[in-house]
């Protein structure tokens, strides 16, 4: 089990670099399909900004601050969200993750960004939990 | 010469697998058997993404592709940029393989709360 | 015992070396690995995806199906880790 360090210095380095990591994972998702990364990337690095917070401030006030219990449903969310779209695109008529007749403005990029944010999910929230799994142990 | 310099990063990924062989084969604890099965797994990682180089070729993303749907008719050669195969291959390994690692971590510290121990000879004498 | 697991480790690594000097050079254009299938998706996959980045059209889109799985993999590992490790209490419903 992860204790809260005593140093000042690594909690407020923590603190300010936290938000900075999260939103250049959400920047490595996003524009996946037009510059390097994708889903498996920026998850891995989503993954480890609450890891970055989980060792300066301990595990407990990380289970306080995003609850076990939703990060295992969050798990199976992304994907549900990546079998959602293929069946999506068999249900329009096409076949199994054939982006081609998704009713929106040019279908195969946002196809693609779909499944490429339901990776980051599953990968994101798959990694958390291995991480507090093996630390909560005993 | 040539053939030597040529295949440099082949024996590198080699020796790379030696050592996770013999680590794999030779330690007695577990958890050191479970690092030479991670250094096995890289070098054959760094192996599948070198086959994929090309000379003077650039990274796997078209260039000059402004936004989505620009640029249909841009001349792309195969000459220009990297195998993207592997890399693609490769990308899915790597995530695969910290999964594989942490469920091999989790039966060791089961097999840590039962016998107390992460030697294999013990384990086995505990049997 | 030492010195049989470093021979048979010495062994493979000599064996491999022997079949690595037939292996295209660092950087062959025309190595068999880049001259089936990769030409075509380097080519085409910007004018049969419309996306430029050409490892993510491989990866969503061409085997789309490969990644589906891939993702099952992690979530199954994740699922493992819950099973083997996690202690389920009533207190904390979890």
């Amino acid at each position: 089990m992860i204790q809260e360090q005593e140093s000042i210095v690594i909690k407020t380095v923590a603190r300010l670099l936290v938000p900075f990591i999260q939103l250049f994972a959400l920047y490595v998702i996003m524009h996946g399909h037009s510059s390097p990364g994708g889903g498996f990337q920026g998850g891995v690095i989503l993954a480890a900004s609450f890891i970055l917070f989980a060792v300066a401030y301990g595990l407990d006030e990380m289970k306080r601050r995003f609850s076990i219990k939703a990060l295992t449903v969050l798990t199976s969310v992304g994907v549900f969200l990546y079998a959602g779209i293929g069946l999506l695109c068999l249900l329009l008529g096409e076949n199994f993750l054939d982006y081609g007749v998704l009713p929106v403005i040019e279908p195969r990029g946002m196809g693609m960004l779909g499944i490429e944010i339901g990776v980051g999910i599953t990968v994101m929230a798959a990694l958390i939990s291995i991480f507090h799994d093996l630390l909560d142990f005993e | 010469m040539e053939n030597i310099f040529g295949h440099a990063n082949y024996f590198i990924y080699i020796m790379l697998m030696m050592i996770g062989l013999y680590g794999m084969m030779a330690k007695k604890n577990l958890v050191k058997k479970l690092v030479g099965m991670n250094i096995f797994q890289w070098s054959l990682i760094l192996f599948f993404v070198s086959i994929g180089a090309k000379d003077g070729g650039t990274i796997p993303i078209v260039e000059g592709a402004h936004g989505h749907g620009h640029g249909a008719d841009l001349l792309i050669q195969a000459s220009h940029y990297v195998n993207p195969l592997p890399h693609v291959l490769m990308l899915t390994a790597i995530v695969v393989g910290v999964g594989t690692t942490g469920v091999a971590l989790a039966v060791l510290l089961n097999l840590y709360k039962k016998y107390k121990t992460l030697d294999e000879d013990e384990i086995i004498g505990k049997l | 015992m030492k010195f049989l697991y470093l021979a048979l480790s010495v062994a493979t690594g000599g064996l491999l070396i022997f079949g690595a000097l037939d292996m295209p050079v660092w950087g062959d254009p025309n190595s068999p690995a880049n001259s089936h299938v990769s030409p075509h998706y380097i080519e085409q996959s910007f004018h049969e995806t419309e996306v430029p980045n050409m490892v993510t059209a491989v990866l969503a889109d061409y085997r789309s199906y490969d990644t589906l799985g891939e993702t099952t993999v992690v979530f199954t590992a994740a699922i493992c880790c819950l099973f083997l490790l996690r202690r389920f209490r009533k207190e904390d419903g979890a």
